[in-house]
């Protein structure tokens, strides 16, 4: 290991044998720390999945009543918000310090806001444990829980803004110390921008928390419900935009790692990221389409994100990256017909399946019923019923918490220096989870149509005072639910198997190689691929990927006007 | 993962350029969708709404109720209101208050609020969904277009006896 410390700097650094880059040995340190925390609080929140997903079996129907509304609070503040953001922190310092060569800036405050979210997290949980914060993720008000349960959040939120603001001066002072040439690669562009969200996200979420905190300690008579919901959706929204575009640059560095991707377009791609940091804000109205107080004009032109500009954005996205992997691969000499290159792509190499099921899962449902649900009108027939969870389990889980996993395994070797063991199990675990994941969320979706709701522990209405039937067809709907997320339990025990055992056992080596299958050292350093650079010639040119969004399209606009017919049916309102 | 060559600032190739189009062709449609359905269509989110006294809101509809009752089922007032009437419902922990009685094809203005909490107005099979807050008085002028008993549910998080808040719509021809 070749250790050199910078007098300049006031770092330590070694140099990374694979990849040549200067790694922070701080940085590394803290994105350690980061992502054992993210990973802890994944397999907390996956326990709590596990017995929420057996109690709407309602053949099984394992929690008592108040055990199920416990846990499901537990369950969205833990996946929602600590896994991915401990994950997200430990991807900005990636990003900023390891991918730029640089020091990792102010590491102490970074160790201060580590701390910070960690006590919050745990304040949380411990509260919402002790059944002393039943008010689920959103703590609409006047919904009460315990002060200690708002200041937990708060405590994270402020960890997390400074982590936000050292990911920052790390980048600027990366250019002032000439760490790197020119613009900045796009991961580190995307991160940007997922940072830039999280920002005014973290702002929000203080609006939102720091009056019912008051409120909670009687030092506020009142937190107005309306104004609640706008500024905490501020937060709550956003947050899980952060994931996005944080996910885009996983998949821009998945894409790159396991294929040799280049961008084919920095302009297009970039274009892309800056219209989600405009407009994606926007989205935060979403929750509130079905919401007294808020004009048709207001709702219409928030949720369309301002004529559904971030929209295009993930559309740009849909096409740049799959066209990037199909032109790596077409250089390769895989040019027979439209799809050569996609039946001969690596779908042995972990990351590379993890990739690739987490754009088809996120895109294809993610992205299509959010769009649906999303629409103002049509948010009437889907407003808190199963749907909504069917959405973001597709997006939050089954795209971001995928396209993450994806990511751990190539990080092992690289930043913990340990051998990646279990290496069979990797390969099959983005299988095992997207399929757990796909029967879920279907399940979901499919009882959201049925008019299930969301959040509910008993559907059959037993001990309510009039009699409710509801489709019995949701039965079958809430068991393909249940059997997806056992399935999908699978999966994510495999994953913290893999992490686990090569953590934890063998003895620190330096990495060899950057992918963990197939035999290609560095993507990045040997030029693998002939012709970068030059034109996309016709020969190397993404048909194939012409076809899949055109194909994509076609899917999208069915399931759009089959909502509107769906909406047309039922009784006439204004 | 690496910093582009010094010009990045490419024009777009043909496969790309075409996308981009589609793609905001796409938006537009997806936009002018909203408005249109807005004027032509039949199911449009209300858009009236008052400022209420929570409590004030739970006596007038008990008082109402009261005096309009018709008919009592599990201790709860059925009321079957005029067509073209103010109809009142009250959510609270854990009770949609009073049963209505409406008939098929006749236009009301349903008022909507809550005594404590926030609720989830959900009326099944006919899947139908707004969101209910207390201080707020959503006036909804609905048209029922099919007959028969509805259920009204409860969906959003009401506090540990959410999943018993039910009530009901009776729809005669």
């Amino acid at each position: 290991m070749a250790v050199t410390t910078l007098p300049a700097a006031r770092a330590t650094f070694r140099t990374c044998p694979v990849t040549t880059l200067k790694v922070d040995i701080a940085a590394e340190r803290l994105i350690i720390a980061n992502a054992v925390a993210a990973v802890v609080f994944l397999a907390l929140g996956g326990l709590f999945a596990l017995l929420l997903a057996l109690t709407r079996w309602q053949a099984i129907h394992l929690l008592p009543a108040d055990w199920f509304y416990r846990v499901l609070t537990g369950h969205g503040f833990d996946m929602l918000v600590a896994w991915i953001v401990f994950f997200e922190v430990a991807g900005l310092y990636f990003g900023s310090a390891i991918l730029l060569n640089a020091r990792l800036v102010g590491p102490r405050l970074a160790w201060l806001a580590y701390a910070l979210m960690v006590v919050g997290a745990v304040l949380v949980n411990v509260m919402v444990l002790m059944g002393q914060a039943d008010v689920l993720f959103t703590a609409y008000v006047p919904l009460k829980a315990h002060p200690l349960f708002y200041l937990g959040v708060i405590f994270f939120a402020v960890g997390a803004l400074i982590a936000v603001l050292l990911f920052f001066a790390t980048v600027w002072v990366a250019g002032r110390e000439g760490r790197y040439q020119g613009s900045l690669p796009l991961v580190t562009f995307g991160l940007m921008v997922a940072a830039i969200i999280a920002l005014y996200t973290l702002l929000s979420g203080a609006l939102a928390f720091v009056p019912a905190f008051l409120w909670s300690l009687g030092l506020l008579p009142h937190v107005d419900p309306g104004y609640f919901r706008n500024v905490f959706w501020s937060f709550g929204h956003p947050a899980q935009q952060i994931n996005l575009a944080a996910m885009v640059a996983v998949w821009y560095a998945l894409a790159t790692m396991t294929v040799g991707a280049t961008p084919l377009n920095e302009k297009f791609s970039r274009l892309a990221f800056v219209l989600y940091a405009l407009f994606i804000n926007l989205g935060s109205a979403h929750h509130l389409l079905s919401d007294p107080g808020p004009s048709f004009a207001w709702k219409m032109s928030n949720t369309s994100y301002a004529m559904y500009l971030a929209v295009l954005g993930s559309l740009i996205h849909a096409f740049s990256i799959p066209g990037a992997i199909e032109v790596a691969q077409r250089r390769r000499g895989f040019t027979k017909g439209a799809f050569e290159w996609l039946r001969k792509a690596p779908w042995h190499e972990p990351g590379f399946a993890a990739l690739v099921l987490s754009m088809i899962l996120f895109g294809w449902i993610g992205g299509v019923t959010g769009v649906v649900i999303g629409t103002e009108q049509i948010n009437m027939v889907a407003h808190n019923t199963l749907r909504l969870p069917g959405h973001f389990h597709a997006t939050v889980v089954a795209g971001t918490t995928l396209a993450f996993m994806g990511l751990t395994y190539y990080l092992i070797p690289l930043i913990f220096r340990k051998e990646l063991k279990l290496k069979k199990l990797a390969q099959w675990q983005p299988y095992v989870f997207a399929v757990g994941m796909f029967l879920a969320v279907i399940g979901m979706i499919g009882s959201g149509l049925l008019g299930i709701p969301r959040r509910h522990w008993d559907i059959t209405f037993t001990n309510a005072p009039l009699q409710v039937t509801l489709p019995g067809a949701a039965q079958i709907t809430l068991a393909v639910m249940g059997i997806g997320a056992l399935i999908a339990v699978v999966g994510g025990i495999l994953y913290l198997a893999v992490v686990l055992v090569s953590v934890f056992t063998g003895p620190r080596v330096e990495a060899s190689r950057l992918t963990l299958v197939m035999d290609r050292r560095n993507p990045l350093v040997e030029q693998a691929i002939p012709d970068t650079g030059k034109e996309v010639t016709d020969k190397i040119a993404p048909r194939g990927t012409v076809i899949l969004t055109f194909a994509f399209l076609v899917f999208f606009m069915a399931y759009y006007l089959t909502n509107w017919w769906l909406l047309g049916r039922t009784w006439w309102i204004r | 993962m690496v910093s582009p060559q010094a010009l990045w600032w490419k024009p777009l190739h043909r496969y790309e350029k075409t996308w981009l189009i589609v793609g905001l062709v796409f938006c537009v449609f997806l936009t002018a969708m909203m408005p249109l359905w807005f004027v032509l269509g039949r199911q449009n989110v209300p858009t009236t709404t008052y400022r209420v006294d929570p409590l004030q809101y739970a006596v007038f509809v008990t008082r109402w109720a009261e005096a309009n009752k018709v008919d009592i089922l599990n201790n709860i007032p059925v009321v079957a209101p005029a067509p073209g009437s103010d109809v009142y419902l009250l959510g609270r922990q854990w009770q949609w208050y009073p049963v209505l009685r409406l008939q098929k094809g006749q236009t009301y203005r349903l008022h909507l609020s809550s005594q404590d909490v926030q609720h989830g107005f959900s009326l099944q099979p006919t899947n139908l969904n707004l969101q209910i807050l207390p201080g707020y008085e959503y006036v909804a002028t609905i048209t029922p277009t099919t007959s028969g008993e509805f259920a009204v549910i409860c969906n959003e998080f009401c506090a540990i006896g959410h999943h018993l808040m039910v009530g009901k719509i009776i729809v005669t021809e």
